[in-house]
This record gives structure tokens, sequence and C-alpha cells, in this order.
């Protein structure tokens, strides 16, 4: 019971203690609960404005109602990949190891969110333009960041020290961080020279106050969902990197006498 | 209320495929993350429970 | 400090010489995939003109691409990197020397190979500097951020394809502004706003992935 003690107070106080993942174990526990139920409270929120109080967009119809997934699952995957990138760098700096850990147990729900931007995409697109897929700045910027995401994953997976297997994903992140906006201004460039897709994607710039809150409702749920699951696998992460400690014995033992 | 019928919540105005296979994926997808997480820990506890006993078994800590 | 930087591009350029069976295979490589594509779509001559910037471009990525792995593996295999991150010499230096040899024996035969293999597409003689140009600008970017995956996968398993699903995205604004400047040119409208970017880019990557690299191989031999 000494090792633990001695951790805590070589630790600082305050709310960088929590950087310790002994300390973060609990935390997370408790607060991941919190945040999956306000994401289901909020989801409801959310699509019972989407579906019943937003009216029919007269230009596209029904089919609109799409942007109620699409719009969120956008801004999630790139708020995501930011926000690894963010883990990445302090954990560089500061060499904490809950930062990887973060880093790590974020990229398959950004991956998740991208996929799911893609998908909704083009099944939006089919009846407004007629056609799954254009090559547009954008579709063409999202799919690559997708094939980030994948990249990330795949090579944080492949390598079995954990140590090195943090550090190269938290460099591979950045440089992708640092790529996004070349790729989004590269291929915006080339498609403004192509000019191969003739639809204009610009949302419809009148858009009806309700429709927006339901959207924005969405994207709250969607910030909530992905923070309880990224808790929900740091928990995991953290037992398995830390299974030669004592706390985590106790835990363990803990959770076998409750079963 | 935009609806007349459930049925006509349904159809969706004829855009029934493509809004309930946006959202149906989304659906499917989260419910696999959140299982996949959960199972996840329990089989991490699971086989770390199994792995320390045998250590415990063979005397080394 | 040169010196340094002298001696290592030296001996990385010697070995490539003893081993240049191997640098032949990367650019036979180049030149079969450029062959392959009228089969695939046709010996129309139009056609061929029209697609012929990406395909040569695309084939070049491809070929710098399959190369990469003998960038760091030797020197992994044999201790020689070990050897070099200890020694007193700044990593980025020797990181940047190791690149550019790199360069100089894989990118360069492709740079040179490229104008002669455009005119199977009777691509206009006119375009064939720009072609040039604009690979002699973006194969270095291709080799620097390759580098940079190359030490994050070394000794990986399954680290080929690994490395090609981290670069590959990477490479992507590189090959729009290389096919592109081309493809300006031969459009009429001028190939100096791509060829600048290509530049920009390289300046870019000149600064960053050498030190990106060369942390990426810290971790890798730690």
């Amino acid at each position: 019971m000494t090792t633990p003690s001695r951790a805590v107070t070589r630790n600082p106080e305050g709310i960088l203690r929590f950087a310790a993942p002994q300390q973060f174990y609990p935390l997370a526990g408790t607060l991941a609960p919190w945040f999956a139920q306000a994401a289901a409270v909020l989801t409801a929120i959310g699509l019972y404005i989407g579906f019943f109080v937003a009216p029919t967009d007269f230009q596209q119809g029904e089919v609109y109602r799409v942007i109620f997934i699409h719009v969120p699952a956008a801004w999630m995957s790139m708020l995501i990949y930011l926000v690894m990138a963010f883990w990445a760098a302090v954990g560089l700096v500061l060499n904490t190891r809950l930062s990887f850990i973060m880093c790590q147990a974020l990229a398959p729900t950004g991956a998740m969110f991208c996929f799911l931007a893609l998908w909704t995409g083009a099944l939006w697109g089919k009846p407004t333009w007629g056609t799954y897929w254009v090559w547009d700045a954008r579709l063409t910027s999202q799919l690559l960041l997708l094939f980030l995401y994948f990249g990330f994953i795949a090579l944080t997976r492949a390598i079995e020290d954990p140590r090195r297997a943090d550090r190269a994903g938290a460099i591979i992140a950045l440089v992708g961080a640092v790529n996004v906006p070349i790729i989004y201004f590269s291929v915006q460039w080339w498609n403004t020279l192509h000019q191969g897709a003739s639809v204009s994607l610009t949302k419809a710039p009148s858009m009806a106050t309700t429709m927006l809150a339901g959207m924005l409702v969405m994207a709250l749920a969607a910030w909530m969902y992905a923070i309880a699951v990224a808790l929900w696998r740091v928990r995991a992460l953290i037992l398995e990197r830390e299974r030669h400690t004592e706390w985590v014995g106790e835990v363990l033992e803990a959770e076998g006498r409750a079963r | 209320m935009q609806w007349e019928s459930w049925a006509a919540f349904w159809h969706m105005g004829g855009a029934a495929p493509f809004v309930w296979g946006s959202y149906g994926v989304t659906a499917a997808l989260i419910v696999a993350e959140l299982v996949l997480v959960i199972r996840r820990r329990k089989d991490t506890v699971t086989r770390l429970l199994r792995w320390r006993r045998a250590l415990g078994k063979n005397g080394v800590e | 400090m040169l010196s340094a930087f002298l001696a290592v591009l030296r001996r990385d350029l010697l070995l490539a010489w003893r081993g240049r069976a191997d640098l032949l295979v990367t650019l036979a490589f180049f030149v079969v995939v450029v062959c392959l594509f009228p089969f695939g779509v046709g010996a129309e001559t139009n056609q061929l003109r029209a697609i012929a910037p990406g395909v040569l471009w695309v084939a070049a990525l491809l070929a710098s691409l399959l190369a990469l792995h003998r960038l760091f593996a030797q020197d992994h295999a044999d201790g020689t990197l070990e050897q070099l991150l200890l020694s007193s010499e700044p990593a980025v230096l020797w990181v940047l020397a190791k690149i550019c040899a790199f360069w100089l024996t894989t990118g360069l035969p492709l740079v040179l190979a490229a104008p002669a293999l455009a005119l199977l597409f009777d691509i206009e003689e006119g375009a064939l500097p720009v072609l040039t140009l604009s690979l002699a600008l973006g194969t270095p970017i291709l080799a620097l951020l390759g580098a940079v995956g190359a030490a994050l996968t070394l000794g990986v398993r399954g680290g080929g394809m690994l490395l090609a699903l981290l670069v590959l995205p990477l490479y992507v604004p590189v090959l729009i502004f290389g096919a592109g400047a081309v493809e300006a040119w031969l459009g009429g409208s001028g190939a100096a706003a791509h060829l600048l970017l290509l530049g920009g880019g390289l300046a870019g990557a000149l600064a960053l992935a050498p030190w990106a690299c060369a942390a990426a191989l810290r971790i890798a031999m730690e």
C-alpha cells in the first residue's frame, strides 16, 4: 500500500493530479455514464426537433433530414483528429502516458464519425445531386481524413511495444494534422481546375432556425457520446497498460469478487 | 406536428431509403461501438485476472 | 557538421552503387507500370495524351513508395543506425544526408526516365521540361515524407503495407500539384503557379520532415 500513496504525493495537486492513470481510472468510470446519459437525452431531443419540429425543406423535401447526423458527424470527425493531435503534442512534450492513451482511445470513434459523414453524405447526395459521390473538395478531404485515421489505428496496433506505439502514433497524428489543411487546400485547387462537379454543395443559406437548432443539439449529443466512449476505452487501455501495478491488482480483485 | 400519419413519417416523402439508410447505419455503428467498448473492458478484466492468478500460482509477483 | 553530412551521403551513395541491381528494379517498375496503362485504357492517342501526366505521376509515386523500405532497413539490420543515433552529430543532419542519397539513387532516375516515357504517350514536346521539373521538385517531397513513414514502421510486422497506408494520403497534394503542373501547361494556363507551390512544399518538407524523421528513428530504436 505504500506505492500508491507515494505516487500521489509525487504528483501535483489539483486538476493535474488526474494526469496519473491511477487517479484518472475511477474518475473516468464515474464520468462516463453521465456523459452517456447526456448523449442519450440530447439525441432524443435532437431527433424530436429534427423529425417533428423542423419543417420540410422547400427545395429538398424530406431527405434533408439526413443533415441532423451528417453535419455533426463531419464536425466530430475533424474535431476528434485535432483533439488527437493536441493530446499527441502534449504527450510528446510533457511525456505523460495518459495523453497517448487518450489519443488512441479517440481514434476509432473519430474514424467511425468520419465514415458516417461519408456514408450519410453519399445517401444524401443521390436524391439531391443524382449521384452518390462527387469528387468535391469537401468529400475528398473527408475521404483522405478517413485514410489518415486508418493509418493511425493500423500503426498503433501493429507496434507491440506500447511505449513505441504511443510515440510513433503521436508523430503520425501530428504529421497528419499538419497535412490536413494542405490536403484540403490542394484538393480544393484541384477541384476548381477540373470543374468536374457542377453541383453547388453550399447548404441552403436560409436554414430555418429549428433546423439549425436540431443540428446543434445533435452535434452536442455527438460530443457527449464521443467523450463517453473515449472514457470507457481509456479505462480498458489503462488496465492493460498498468497491469503490473498494485492498484490495478486491487481493482481486478474487486471486479473478480463482484462477478 | 409535421406528419399526417405514422405511415407518412416512415415514407419520408419518398426519401425513405436514403433517410432511414443513413439513420439505420448510424444507429447500428453506434450500438456496435458501445458493445465493443464495454465488452473490451470486461474481456481485459477477465484476461488480466487470469494472468494475475497464473502469476500468483507460480509464486512470481 | 558539413563533413558528417557529406560522409553519410558518400557512404550511402557508395552502398547504392554496389547494389545497383536493386536500383534498376525501381526504375524497371516505373517503366512497366507506365506501359501497362495503354493496355488497360486502350491505345487511342487522344485519350493517352489526356491521361499521360497523371499516369506518369502516379507511377513515379508508386515506384518511390516501393523503394522506401530500403531507406533504413539495411542500416537497421546491421546496427549502423544505432551507431549513428549514439554519435554526437545532430541526427537531423545525417537523416537529411540519407534522404538525399535515397533521392539521388531512386528519385533522380525516375525524373530522368519520365520524359522518354512521356513520348510513348505522345505528349507535346513543349510539356516535357514542365514534366521533368515537376517531378524534380515533387519526388524529393515524396522521399522526405516517405522517410518519416519508413522510420515509424521500421521493423514493424506488415511494415510494407502499413507504410503505404500511412504515406499515400500525405502524397495526395504532391500528386495534385505535380500532375496539375503538366495539365495546366497543356491547357495553356501556364505551370508557374503549380511549380511554385511544389517548390514551397519542398521547402516546407525540407524544414520539417528531417526533424520528424529523426524523432521517429529515435522512438523506433529505443
